[in-house]
């Protein structure tokens, strides 16, 4: 096969529990080595099972969604209707834009078939006979891939009109989005999915009931549906016994990014705790310097201080309490030579290019706000700003359409609130404490 | 058969609002809003269900009718047991939801929202079109917005002309998206879309620079700011400036409700907007671009102001006295030497039923003639032969909205009655009417139709009236490529088996073909439209303008109330019409012709040299085909310039009132009854003024024991005492109300601003219908309207436009 691309380096470290990136690097994008890694065991055995206890199997695990929300994925999937007129259908969400994220993408380079099975096993679970991949615009070099997976699966019988012999009928169609990170968001992907321009909808109706086309949709991470292969194989219970209890079962791709010694993406149980992550998996903070921020899980989450990270264990439940969000995966390390005025700057630099404009809270407040924080930054602020960047972002907080607003809102109250002084630094045109430290910021 | 309905539901991408809201068929909940008990039908949006309690919940985006949105966040309330403020346009009411709308929270989250919307406004509002009467200026006044901590450069893009008559300023756009529903969901056309995304999004035409649309203003309208606006009406004044007349459009048969905003100018009134904002009358917010923009004929500069005589071959200024002498004596002179029959009269379209009514009464009881006609544009006259001694059997315009299912033959109301396809679209979007079409062309509402049988040109829809009432050999003129066997009777049966139809039909259907349609259905329990294409057509028919009927459709040779009040000077035989007349004056036997807002001579391709030796009179605006034959003109006012009555095709009654002025011109009204008082003509016989209608209410002490009567005093006082003039249409309406079969409506609802409707068909007493060809339909579009749309700067500049754009070529897809 032509490679268009240079394959993504892997990094190792001894913590990981390694299931479902145990291919990575073992040649699984073929589908006689992915069969040999004992794949389509799982499908088969689906294939024996009856639905309900295929749902069962993934609520017993523990699984949650590995897309950001976290929602359980058994119980999602148990809410598809038994009966429908429209088509049901399986929507496997590869949008993967969130800031710092970035494991979906080495799901479906080192081990598409997992991504493929997962889909048909949700298919048999709810009663689906059409899934679809939707991988981001970006991420075109990887559809070369994961169309000749889904060819070879269609080749060996796997999918199509009699699978495995078995009777049984499941299609897989691929898509790419064209380069909006709103359409990660589970109703704007059904919306570009269908050819529209990538704004959410009106919820409810909730995809389960009326989703894609009209017809109940389960829509899951691409990182979600390649853990329920292994979990069918070995059973619920075994999956959530890697994780500190049954609702944070298993384990899950952290992306190690920012200011990391050896930055990278390792499959590491829920519940492990962040210090020994930042500083002995992600070898610690680079050039001697210590951690002064810490982003759990893509830029769309509340970020932690140094001493508040050393004492958080990546799980829902630690960040639940605080009401915060575990996110989706994306860790960033940031030193104590950036400057956080512009790391909310590029924060909401992104989302002001990615709001969709649909609501006034998001797509006016990340404007101002960007160009609030931009004119700070620069040393134009007067103090009436700190406040008012604070007033915007808590007023597009659970006031926008989609969550988008809240995702801007988040990072940029957790900045302000903790990062203050680091504001107040900036008054009087002052020259950027950190320029020279923050140019080499890597999330820059 | 109905191609693009798939089209329709793709791009209306939100849930539809019958599926968010099923409420009809809905049992009643019981929510508490701010304490209040609010009972509505379970699934009422809480927006809705607050309001009928009075209490206002802001919306930007929300618009009633259109689907919901979700988007401008200012609707937020707070409802119990949910985390989040909620979005009131949005959810739908559930048992027992308490709701309170009037915290501090809820108020901050809404201040905030205007306060975050204003950052990029660019607070032009004392140039603004909208200001004054702008959504955004009312909510920033309701939440004390006025801080603005905005300190940064705004976003800016330059003001765009997308067509003759709309006009996009982007930063002015608090992107509501009412504009996009409104042209795709509501007229059908999806001209607006949004382009780009967030904070650059902006709403663009689907022309790339420019639109290619019905050019209905909807959108205008609509949009709660001045981001889009008019070209008619843009920088022209402050909303406060204007004065406001509720008064009915005058182009198409339909009949709306416009409200006219009129400034004062160099020659009386001008009228500078058109819109039904209040969504009052029978049209809601519903206008088409004539309602909304061809008023502007009015203000023409090609209007005559002067009475105009014929000197030396040539039409010179004269007085009014000069002129109505004129015409006086000759007519008079005419109907005393040649008789009554040598007197030709032409009747309008477009003037008030009043004025019809006095105009054949003045013929018939004055100039003795029956040679009284008008352009006929549809036949109304076998419409009544047909419904005759039926009772609720025409429908009203207001029931095409709710009708459960529609057949509708011939015409295209896209371009002929606007608002009538407006109701048809509506009805199918909110209550799923079953829509059927015969037709002969692929009209627009083929999108709409469930059923759509397009037949042969020429006697296609005739041949289906004959098929559908049961003649299985009329089959064989219908059957092509576009319809066959099965599909023909397919719609048959369908139609079978529909008990609330409202069948409307064009001028395509006439004559003994309406008999056979009104007999066949009506007997299913159906209701019967006949479509007429002018403002008034309906009400010249029901005011007599026929040279055989009388006012109601009344026969002439039979005794009648008519026959006793009009004295022994009217004839009883059956007069000319149009084409009679132009005969008779061409042999010579035609001494005089008078032509009251009609154009004649351009209509029926009259060559002016016959009317050599008649005596024509002209009551017009504009110097028409017919106008330039005349011996005498009379300036005359147009229906926005006067007040009256008009009747629209469906037989809805609705008042005129009189919004523009031009100095020199008078109603057509005031020049009948001029004319007749200077033939020596008792004006009280001809007009009932002053008699029975002073203002007592109920005060009659006076009357009966002599002494003086307070009330009396008290109104007069404040001058309040109705004064009646001969020139005071209300006192012809009560003759006509006495007198017209179908015409004895209550006033009380009328003379609020409703509509009445009326049944002068069903109480005719025709014997023979005319012959189908006198009918000569207008065949108007969306950007014509007769002689007078000729003379509208609006139309001319639209149809210029298109004519200057090219249809551009495909470009290929690579
Ligand atoms: C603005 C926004 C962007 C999102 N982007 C993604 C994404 O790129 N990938 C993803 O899997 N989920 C994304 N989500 C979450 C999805 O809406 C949805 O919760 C998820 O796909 C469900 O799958 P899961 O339950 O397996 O996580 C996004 C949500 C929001 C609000
Ligand atoms: S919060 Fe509003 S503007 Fe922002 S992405 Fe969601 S819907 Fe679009
Ligand atoms: S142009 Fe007006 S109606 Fe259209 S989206 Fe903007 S503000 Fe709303
Ligand atoms: S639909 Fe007819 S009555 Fe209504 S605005 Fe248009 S022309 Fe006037
Ligand atoms: S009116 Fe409810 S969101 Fe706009």
């Amino acid at each position: 096969m032509k490679t268009l691309y240079s394959p993504t380096p892997l990094v190792t470290h001894p913590d990981e529990v390694r299931i479902i990136s145990r291919r990575f690097g073992q040649g699984a994008q073929d589908i006689d080595r992915y069969i040999a890694l004992d794949g389509y065991k799982a499908a088969r055995k689906a294939l024996e099972m009856q639905p309900d206890d295929i749902i069962n199997e993934v609520k017993a695990s523990g699984l949650r969604g590995r897309g950001g929300a976290g929602f359980a994925t058994g119980m999602k999937w148990s809410f598809i209707p038994k009966q429908s007129e429209a088509p049901k259908y399986i929507l496997i969400n590869g949008d993967e834009s969130e800031p710092a994220t970035c494991k979906d993408r080495l799901l479906a380079e080192y081990d598409p078939h997992a991504i493929i099975e997962g889909t048909l096993i949700a298919g048999l679970a709810v009663g689906a006979k059409l899934g679809f991949i939707y991988l981001r615009g970006e991420y075109r070099y990887l559809l070369e891939i994961m169309e000749k997976a889904v060819a070879d699966a269609y080749a060996k019988g796997f999918l199509g009109k009699n699978i495995f012999g078995s009777g049984c009928e499941f299609n897989i169609l691929t898509h790419t989005g064209a380069g909006a990170y709103e359409v990660g968001e589970e109703s704007a992907l059904m919306e570009s999915l269908e050819g529209k321009r990538g704004l959410p909808r009106l919820k409810p109706p909730f995809p389960a009931i009326k989703g894609l086309y009209g017809g109940p949709t389960v829509i899951n991470n691409v990182e979600t549906i390649a853990t329920v292969p292994p979990i069918i194989l070995n059973g619920g219970k075994w999956y959530a016994s890697f994780g500190p209890n049954e609702k944070n079962g298993g384990t899950r791709l952290t992306c190690l990014t920012g200011h990391f010694n050896k930055p990278g993406v390792y499959e590491l149980p829920l519940g492990y705790p962040a210090k020994k992550m930042i500083y002995d998996v992600g070898g610690g903070i680079p050039n001697g310097r210590k951690l002064k921020a810490f982003v759990p899980g893509g830029s769309s989450t509340f970020l932690l201080t140094q001493e508040e990270a050393e004492s958080a264990t990546m799980d829902y439940d630690w960040f639940a309490k605080r009401g915060e969000f575990l996110g989706s995966g994306g860790v960033v390390a940031i030193d104590d030579q950036t400057c956080m005025v512009r790391v909310a700057l590029r924060i909401m630099k992104f989302y002001r290019h990615e709001s969709c404009g649909w609501c006034i809270p998001c797509r006016e407040g990340t404007d101002w706000l960007e160009k609030t924080l931009a004119r700070f930054h620069d040393g134009g602020g007067v103090h009436k700003d700190i406040d008012q960047i604070l007033y915007l972002a808590n007023n597009m907080a659970g006031r926008t359409f989609c969550a988008l607003g809240d995702a801007a809102a988040f990072p940029t109250i957790s900045i302000v609130k903790k990062w203050r002084h680091e504001f107040e630094d900036h008054l009087d045109g002052r020259q950027c404490p950190f320029e020279a430290a923050s140019r080499e910021m890597a999330i820059a | 058969m109905a191609g693009s309905v798939h089209l329709r539901q793709h791009r209306e991408r939100w849930p539809s609002l019958k599926e968010i809201i099923k409420i009809s068929q809905m049992a009643d909940v019981t929510i508490t809003v701010d304490g209040k008990k609010v009972t509505a039908p379970a699934g009422t949006l809480l927006i809705e269900a607050c309001k009928s309690a009075g209490i206002e919940v802001p919306a930007f985006c929300y618009y009633p009718g259109l689907s919901v949105q979700g988007a401008c966040r200012m609707c937020l309330v707070r409802i119990e047991k949910m985390p989040k403020l909620q979005t009131a346009c949005t959810v739908p009411i559930t048992d027992g939801m308490a709701v309170t709308t009037d915290t501090p929270e809820v108020h901050q989250a809404r201040k905030a929202t205007v306060e975050i919307l204003l950052g990029n406004h660019p607070l032009d509002c004392p140039v603004c079109d909208a200001g004054g009467e702008c959504e955004l200026q009312d909510m920033t006044f309701a939440y004390g917005a006025a801080e603005s901590q905005y300190m940064e450069a705004k976003q800016h893009k330059e003001e765009q002309q997308w067509s003759p008559v709309v006009f996009f300023d982007r930063p002015r756009c608090i992107l509501c998206y009412r504009c996009v529903r409104v042209c795709g969901e509501g007229m059908d056309v999806w001209a607006l879309g949004v382009q780009n995304r967030g904070v650059t999004s902006l709403i663009a035409p689907n022309q790339q620079d420019h639109l290619e649309c019905e050019e209905c203003g909807m959108c205008i309208d609509i949009c709660p700011v001045g981001a889009l606006t008019s070209g008619a009406y843009r920088y022209k004044t402050r909303p406060w400036e204007m004065n406001h007349v509720g008064t009915i459009c005058t182009h198409c048969g339909d009949g709306c409700k416009t409200t006219l905003g009129v400034r004062r100018s160099k020659g009386g009134m001008e009228i500078v907007r058109g819109d039904n904002r209040d969504k009052s009358g029978i049209n809601g917010d519903f206008l088409c671009i004539k309602g909304r923009y061809a008023f502007d004929f009015a203000n023409s500069d090609d209007r005559i102001t002067h009475p105009l005589v014929r000197r030396d071959g040539k039409l010179v200024p004269t007085s009014w006295e000069q002129a109505i002498d004129h015409i006086a004596d000759r007519f008079k002179q005419v109907r005393d030497s040649q008789g009554g029959s040598a007197i030709g009269v032409i009747g309008s379209n477009r003037t008030t039923n009043e004025e019809n009514y006095l105009l054949q009464k003045f013929a018939r009881s004055v100039l003795s003639t029956n040679n009284i006609d008008h352009h006929r544009t549809t036949d109304y006259p076998a419409f009544a032969k047909a419904v005759a001694g039926k009772q609720k059997i025409t429908a009203t315009l207001r029931e095409t909205m709710t009708a459960p299912a529609i057949l509708l033959i011939g015409n295209d109301p896209t371009e002929q009655h606007p608002l009538l396809a407006w109701n048809l679209r509506t009805n199918l979007r909110i209550h799923n009417c079953r829509i059927y079409i015969v037709n002969s062309g692929d009209i627009k509402l083929r999108r709409q139709a469930r059923a759509y049988a397009q037949v042969p040109v020429d006697g296609g829809e005739s041949s289906m009236v004959q098929y559908l009432a049961g003649n299985d050999s009329a089959s064989s003129q219908l059957l092509s490529e576009n319809l066959t066997r099965e599909a023909l009777r397919d719609f048959r049966d369908k139609l079978k088996s529909e008990k609330e139809l409202i069948v409307i039909f064009g001028s395509e259907v006439r004559g003994d073909d309406i008999v056979t349609l009104v007999n066949w259905s009506s007997a299913q329990g159906a209701k019967f439209i006949c479509l007429g294409d002018y403002s008034n057509s309906r009400g010249a028919a029901d005011m007599g303008l026929y040279p055989d009927l009388l006012p109601g459709f009344t026969s002439l040779s039979s005794n009648s109330p008519f026959t006793e009040e009009y004295g022994s000077s009217m004839p009883r035989q059956a007069g000319l019409d149009i084409e009679g007349m132009f005969s008779a004056a061409k042999s010579g036997k035609l001494g005089a012709l008078y032509v009251v807002g009609a154009n004649p001579v351009a209509r029926y391709n009259i060559d002016p040299f016959a009317l050599k030796n008649t005596f024509v009179v002209v009551q017009d605006m504009f110097m028409t085909e017919t106008a330039t034959t005349a011996e005498v003109i009379l300036p005359a006012a147009n229906a926005y310039e006067k007040a009256g009555s008009y009747t629209n095709t469906y037989g809805d009654l609705q008042l005129l009132r009189k919004a523009g002025d031009l100095a020199g011109v008078r109603t057509d009204f005031e020049l009948i009854v001029r004319i007749a008082d200077r033939m020596g003509v008792d004006v009280h016989k001809l007009i009932p003024f002053g008699k029975g209608l002073r203002a007592d209410m109920g005060q009659s002490r006076g009357a009966q024991s002599g002494e003086a009567d307070q009330h009396a005093v008290w109104l007069t006082a404040r001058n309040l005492e109705p004064k009646l003039s001969p020139f005071d249409p209300e006192a012809l309406l009560d003759e006509i109300q006495r007198l017209v079969p179908g015409y004895d409506f209550s006033r009380l609802n009328l003379f609020a601003g409703g509509d009445v409707h009326t049944h002068a068909p069903e109480f005719s007493s025709i014997s023979q219908t005319p012959s189908p060809e006198s009918i000569v339909p207008a065949n108007d579009t969306l950007f014509t309207s007769g002689t007078l749309g000729r003379y509208s700067h609006t139309l001319n500049s639209v149809i210029e436009n298109r004519r200057a754009t090219p249809v551009e070529a495909e470009i290929p897809a690579d």
